[in-house]
């Protein structure tokens, strides 16, 4: 840790004589300890780690979209690297970011461990003995009773147990050298040290939630996979179509699962607000039994601490495409991505590399997918997100597609130069409705046959969640407990009123924590002065027989 | 499944309010016009008392307390001026349920609606603290003020029509999360309210003032005001941030992921548990802690507004075109 660097020699002109080199360091780093442990540090660090946190939602994070990232180095070249080297598109892991975070838990364990240990001892030792002038005390106030100073501490005491206070009596003139200073029998009360476990459970909870998080991401994997009705995927890091997974996964130990989907349903409201998406799924071990269940949005799948989700959906596209020669490929297909999510207006492309009769004659279609199309001048677009009219705007090449060469390209669309080199020549294009076709000039047919929903698959495994939310619990209960209660303590002293049998009881009180305590003391004695003149009433009329009311 | 007379009903109703509420501000003026300087002695009102959310023993000081202000006339305004702010808080209510009956669900599926939300519940925490401490009566006009601005700009800017929500709203914890964030929202809009007062009001030379300056309630008192609404509205804030992250978990897959409301949620956490411990720290006591509190306050506010309105993020159900 930065903080506790060893002492610069310079700093402090030290006298010959003075202690040893070993010790001036073990003092200097004390200082550092207590600096660095001391409310205000934490204060400042709490305002760091807010003000850390700024950048990494105004830039675009890595983590969340790579793709605005890649925009925003497009939109700002020459910014953006100054910026990427700052870390500030993976400001979450980054590491000043866990400086922050680390220098303020480390305070925070500085601070926390030791009220530990001193609140356990507090909870073990009875209250202090009352202090010598109780009538100092903010919260202060004398009470008189005939009653003997014994009987008048005894209802005292009663009073407060009953308000679940500890009491402790001691006899002053006992715990006091006798003289003229002796003091009276006295009584220590108090309570509320749930304030103070509340409040170190608080932060422990903090450690707790903090460990829990870093676990989840040591352990943790997500991955994600486009799914068109009718096919499937298996819990492996190859099947995924993004995938990101923590330092410490082993992708030998995935759970073994695999998700078919059936059927994937929309349903819309009448102003075309999405109302529900749905998936019918089919899932088990890759030879077991299948189980089926439907999930949905707010509704995942949970299965053995993992869970799959429907993030998102779309069209695919169905094609038949027939050779010159007759031969005829059926349900050729491919998820279009939705670039609308309103109308959900697709684009994708179908690469068929296997189709022709070598490498110089694949075939592909790119092209726009419209679930409610609507022609305008020739232009294609889509009106509603329900496939009332679905309707394609395709354009087919023919020639090399380049997926061989090594050279890593997107599914959703073709290479684009690969069109520029002249390698990928366009050979048709039309808007199809369902059951229309599009004639190539060799004589190849491309028929729209129609479309399948696909659902955007998610797999989520994160160890540390439920420790996680265990402590955010925990954390919210310490809180509770911390702010909502009080920390009492009552002293009171019997003396004597000066002419014989009566008392006159010193009270005081003390609060930390719960707002205005005047009013409340005020109430306490109050109380107090009523059961004393009711115990002094029921003294003097009859001391064998308890008073009826 | 949009009832239209309900809806056009609703947006009667906002009008309404923000009439019945101008009523009140003007009555909230008077007072202060008519009050004359209070004695040193009576500012020494548990002020927030009613906020101790422990509910344990509450200063008894709602019995008619000590004419604070000297004239009988600023009394009678104060009165009046908090009846009034009470039947617009009702009407304002009114706009949401009727909102929510329209569109058969939570009336806060949007920004227009969370924002309405928001501004009522500071309403409602001010009258309940303001029928508690009549002293609190004399920042009226702060609270009452702000409030009317804000449901101007909120039915110009932010108004979207009674409809159904996405998919991804339709869940329990809409009720839950939304409910909480609401909450603590009102809540630290008054705190950040009295602490901007507290800021006024202990500079240097306020006390020998005249003017509008030296008829706010005693520094001591708006800070203790500020505190103890900042200690009510922290758990609830936490409570609706935690609920967030169970919601996330259901709905996005992971329970937090520095989505852009997500880092300002946490942002704000981290302003209040400073100016919490601010509060209790020397050096960091008095005007250096408000101003934590007034900052907590503006991170709250970009949040709503900046966050929904500019940023892109998986919260972006404000439903403002």
């Amino acid at each position: 840790m930065t903080t506790t660097a060893p002492p610069r020699p310079t700093s402090p002109p030290s006298p010959p004589s003075g202690p040893s080199p070993a010790r001036r360091a073990g003092a200097l780093l004390l200082r550092w300890w207590r600096r660095l442990t001391a409310m205000r540090t934490a204060i400042i660090l709490l305002f760091l780690l807010a003000l850390a946190a700024v950048p990494g939602s105004l830039l675009p994070q890595r983590a969340l979209s790579q793709n605005n990232v890649r925009q925003y180095f497009t939109d700002h070249p020459d910014l953006a690297p100054v910026l990427d080297r700052l870390y500030l598109f993976d400001v979450f892991s980054s590491p000043w970011f866990a400086a922050v975070y680390l220098l303020l838990f480390v305070s925070l364990i500085g601070c926390v461990v030791p009220r530990v240990g001193e609140h356990v001892r507090a909870l073990r030792t009875p209250p202090p003995p009352a202090p010598g002038n109780l009538l100092r005390l903010p919260d202060s106030g004398r009470l008189a009773t005939p009653l003997a100073p014994a009987a008048a501490l005894d209802v005292v005491e009663e009073e407060l147990r009953v308000r679940r206070f500890r009491v402790v009596r001691r006899d002053g003139a006992a715990s006091t050298p006798p003289g003229p200073a002796a003091r009276g029998p006295e009584l220590s009360a108090e309570k509320g040290h749930l304030k103070e476990t509340g409040n170190l459970l608080f932060h422990l909870s903090l450690l707790a939630l903090l460990l829990g998080l870093a676990g989840g991401k040591m352990w943790g994997y997500e991955g994600s996979i486009l799914v068109t009705e009718g096919q499937g995927f298996c819990n492996t890091f190859q099947q995924y179509d993004t995938y990101s997974a923590g330092p410490l996964v082993d992708s030998g130990d995935l759970n073994s699962l695999c998700v078919d989907l059936d059927q994937f349903r929309a349903e819309y409201e009448e102003n075309l607000t999405a109302s529900s998406f749905t998936a019918d799924i089919r899932y088990g071990e890759p030879s077991g039994e299948d189980q089926e269940t439907t999930i949905g949005v707010n509704d995942p799948l949970r299965i053995d601490g993992d869970r799959v989700y429907v993030t998102g959906h779309g069209f695919s596209p169905v094609f038949t495409v027939t050779l010159p020669d007759g031969t005829e490929f059926p349900e050729i297909f491919a998820p279009f991505l939705p670039t609308d999510q309103r109308t959900l207006a697709s684009e994708g492309a179908l690469k068929l590399p296997d189709l022709g009769q070598g490498q110089e004659e694949q075939l592909a279609l790119e092209g726009f997918f419209a679930p409610t199309g609507l022609l305008q001048g020739g232009v294609l677009t889509s009106v509603d997100p329900r496939p009332l009219a679905p309707q394609v705007a395709i354009i087919a090449y023919q020639g090399y597609l380049g997926l061989d060469s090594g050279l890593p390209q997107s599914v959703y669309s073709l290479d684009a130069t690969q069109i520029e080199r002249g390698r990928l020549s366009e050979v048709g294009a039309a808007n199809l409705s369902v059951g229309e076709s599009l004639d190539l000039p060799d004589g190849t047919q491309v028929t729209f046959t129609g479309y399948k929903e696909f659902a955007a698959l998610q797999y989520s495994h994160d160890p540390g969640q439920l420790w996680v939310l265990g402590a955010a619990i925990a954390l919210l209960t310490g809180l509770l407990g911390l702010l909502l209660l009080r920390r009492e303590r009552v002293f009171v002293r019997a003396g004597s009123d000066g002419d014989g049998g009566g008392t006159v009881l010193s009270l005081a009180s003390l609060t930390r924590g719960g707002g205005e305590s005047g009013p409340r003391f005020t109430a306490l004695s109050d109380d107090l002065r009523d059961a004393l003149a009711t115990a002094a009433a029921r003294t003097a009329t009859d001391p064998e027989v308890p008073s009826r009311d | 499944m949009t009832d239209s007379s309900l809806a056009a009903l609703s947006d009667t109703l906002y009008s309404v309010s923000v009439a019945v509420y101008s009523v009140a501000l003007l009555a909230f003026c008077a007072q202060l016009a008519f009050g004359r300087r209070r004695e040193r002695a009576r500012e020494l009102v548990g002020a927030g008392a009613g906020a101790a959310p422990g509910g344990g023993v509450l200063v008894d000081d709602r019995a008619p307390a000590p004419v604070p202000d000297g004239t009988a006339t600023a009394t009678r305004w104060g009165g009046i001026a908090i009846g009034v702010t009470a039947i617009g808080a009702l009407t304002h209510a009114a706009v949401l349920l009727t909102r929510g009956l329209a569109a058969g669900r939570l009336p806060w599926g949007n920004m227009y609606e969370f924002a309405t939300a928001v501004v009522l519940v500071a309403v409602v925490v001010y009258t309940v603290l303001a029928l508690r401490t009549p002293n609190l009566r004399h920042i009226g006009v702060f609270v009452l003020g702000p409030a009317i601005l804000a449901l101007v700009a909120i039915g110009l800017g932010l108004y979207t029509e009674a409809g159904p929500v996405v998919a991804a709203l339709k869940s329990a914890w809409l009720g839950v999360h939304v409910t909480a964030a609401i909450l603590g929202f009102g809540i630290f809009m008054v705190s950040g309210i009295a602490s901007v007062l507290y800021l006024v009001r202990s500079r240097p030379g306020a006390d020998s003032a005249t003017g509008l300056v030296s008829r706010l309630p005693a520094a001591g008192a708006l800070d203790r005001l500020a505190h103890r609404t900042a200690v009510f509205g922290f758990p609830v804030w936490t409570f609706a941030v935690i609920a967030g992250a169970i919601w996330a978990e259901a709905s996005w897959g992971r329970f937090w992921a520095w989505d852009p409301k997500e880092t300002w949620s946490f942002v704000a956490w981290v302003v209040y548990a400073a100016y919490l411990h601010a509060r209790s720290t020397a050096g960091w006591r008095g005007r250096p802690a408000a101003w934590v509190n007034v900052v907590g306050l503006a991170v709250m506010i970009f949040n709503l507004t900046f966050v929904n309105l500019v940023s892109t993020g998986l919260h972006s159900y404000a439903g403002v075109e």
